[in-house]
């Protein structure tokens, strides 16, 4: 089915242009190694935005490319690197000697991201956790206090909410209006969805309200939480996409060997990013790897009947 | 890297070792690489009911068909029997539903702190590490914890540069006063040996070394004088059926070296 026109759709160029000012809070990387919003990194790169705070459990390559590219200065992660190869060469260079701009890590945990953002759905200023008791990396004051429970008097670590600007969020289906269907392992990304100003859905597949209204279940956050839909196929590649592509695991430690001098980096850069006009030209660019990847073995879900 | 001794590579020594410290029905935390495969071959073997814990949210409780890079492949979901949202299985940890977690990192000292955020002053890091992720969760809310490293002076330290993932702290008495409900480290294994950890002082003794390894080598490699246990004795090798489990699961030794591989857990 074509695609109807509709407000919230836009190209992926102009979701970024609306959405993702200089200094903006940015929630990326949300269902950890699946579904890292990779074009919509690129594009931020194109752009040439700066001083952005990314905020995420395990980004992956993501975050050290939007690093290396001198488009971040605050990073609040669980885990920055490369998750085949280990360390960001990106990351390193930026966090260690300030190349290509100093970086302000805010160290934090998985969960602990899961319950800022989790606040910042709900509307409150903290969650309090059991976690990280005796850790080090509470060390932020603005972003951890030690605390104890009102009734019992036992230590508790409040994690402050996080309210981000925006979410940038890939699903596999998603209406023209931003109700969309999520499928596989969910990390941080209903709470993200919930918690942030602005939503900027990429979408493997642009579906009938139809579809997706016959199975609610499935729906990531309501339309009207959602700012833009963007139709973006293999817009998370290297990462996987459940039902639509595998992980491209060679791409990572290609990645990982190109990118170990800044020179080599940039080269990446070059090659991947700032010669690539949009996904297509990606895609293309990665030729038979491609369509490889979508080889898939397939596993369909029994249906569900809401009969009523 | 230590070298291999015999017609099994130190890391599939290392993830049989790992198996072994799952019990069969308990609800383990699975983290990546060789705890995966440990956790495949406990399922396979001597712990067939047992479940496994992802922190993306994915609960299963069968091997996955194929074998996996990260936790997010997507084999990992088919035949799962949760897809979730993390704070779920968070929540699991922190109610103390998870029997055993495994962690890997880049420092561990004498009370089995873990470090895998900073070498050097985190304020002008040496190196910087990639972080916690899920690490500090599962190391302060686990019942049981293990951990998986390489061993090296550098690595197995008096005193780690950053606490990212806390174990028992300074000593006895530590976790319970900083609020921890429960937990602690209960093994280190190495590419040279296994330790356990003293109930009475907290610290990590010398129980097993390795094949082709001595005490004198390990505690040659150990950044504190660190204590052999009475009845120490050398890491049991894998059995026939360990490594046939392990080697269908992953034939070309991607994670465990078999063919030579670099191998970082």
């Amino acid at each position: 089915m074509e695609p109807r026109p509709a407000g919230k759709l836009v190209s992926l160029r102009e979701a970024i242009s609306r959405f993702v000012p200089d200094g903006a809070t940015v929630v990326m990387g949300t269902c950890l190694e699946s579904l890292i919003p990779f074009a919509a990194g690129h594009e931020i790169i194109r752009q040439r935005r700066r001083d952005l705070t990314l905020v995420g459990p395990i980004s992956d390559v993501l975050f050290d490319q939007l690093i290396g590219a001198g488009c971040v200065a605050r990073v609040v992660a669980a885990w920055v690197g490369n998750v085949s190869a280990g360390l960001g060469h990106a990351y390193r260079r930026a966090t260690e000697h300030g190349i290509p701009r100093p970086v302000e890590v805010q160290d934090t945990s998985n969960f602990a991201v899961a319950l800022a953002l989790m606040a910042g759905a709900l509307g409150v200023p903290y969650l309090p956790t059991r976690s990280l008791l005796g850790s080090d990396v509470p060390r932020h004051a603005e972003a951890f206090r030690l605390s104890e429970d009102p009734w019992s008097g036992e230590p508790l670590l409040l994690v402050r909410a996080i309210q981000p600007d925006v979410a940038i969020l890939a699903v596999q289906r998603s209406d023209p209006d931003g109700n969309a269907h999520l499928w596989g392992n969910l990390g941080v990304t209903e709470e993200a969805a919930l918690a942030s100003r602005h939503v900027v859905l990429l979408a493997e597949e642009v579906v009938d309200p139809a579809v997706i209204r016959s199975d609610p279940n499935r729906v990531l956050v309501p339309g009207f939480k959602v700012s833009a839909v963007v139709h973006c196929p293999g817009g998370c590649h290297p990462s996987p996409v459940p039902g639509y592509y595998r992980r491209d695991h060679a791409f990572y430690e290609e990645y990982h060997r190109a990118t170990r001098t800044e020179e080599g980096f940039l080269e990446w850069l070059r090659t991947w990013v700032l010669e690539v006009p949009d996904r297509q030209a990606y895609l293309e660019r990665l030729g038979p790897r491609w369509e490889a990847l979508r080889r898939l073995q397939p596993a369909p879900a029994a249906p569900v009947d809401y009969a009523w | 890297m230590v070298r291999d001794v015999a017609d099994w590579s130190v890391g599939e020594l290392m993830v049989v070792a790992a198996s072994r410290e799952i019990r069969d029905g308990e609800v383990v935390f699975v983290g990546m690489r060789l705890p995966l495969l440990a956790y495949c071959v406990a399922k396979r073997l001597h712990a067939p009911r047992s479940v496994g814990v992802f922190e993306n949210g994915i609960v299963r409780d069968v091997p996955t068909p194929q074998l996996l890079y990260t936790m997010s492949d997507t084999p990992n979901i088919v035949g799962a029997v949760w897809c979730t949202r993390m704070a779920n299985v968070m929540g699991l940890l922190q109610r103390g539903d998870v029997d055993v977690g495994f962690i890997g990192g880049a420092q561990v000292d004498r009370f089995g702190n873990v470090n895998s955020s900073y070498i050097g002053d985190p304020h002008r890091p040496q190196v910087k590490l990639p972080g916690s992720g899920g690490a500090a969760d599962i190391a302060s809310l686990a019942k049981r914890l293990v951990v998986i490293l390489p061993h090296g002076r550098h690595r197995l330290v008096e005193r780690v540069d950053f606490r990212t993932s806390p174990g028992y702290g300074d000593g006895p008495g530590w976790r319970q006063r900083v609020g921890l409900p429960r937990g602690g480290p209960s093994a280190v294994i190495t590419d040279r040996a296994v330790f356990r950890f003293d109930p009475q002082t907290c610290e990590a003794v010398l129980h097993h070394w390795h094949p082709g390894q001595s005490v004198d080598e390990v505690l040659e490699n150990t950044g504190w004088p660190v204590r052999v246990a009475e009845g120490a004795s050398p890491t049991p090798e894998p059995s026939a059926e360990e490594l046939r489990v392990l080697r269908e699961y992953d034939p070309e030794g991607v994670w465990t070296g078999n063919r030579n591989r670099a191998d970082q857990p």
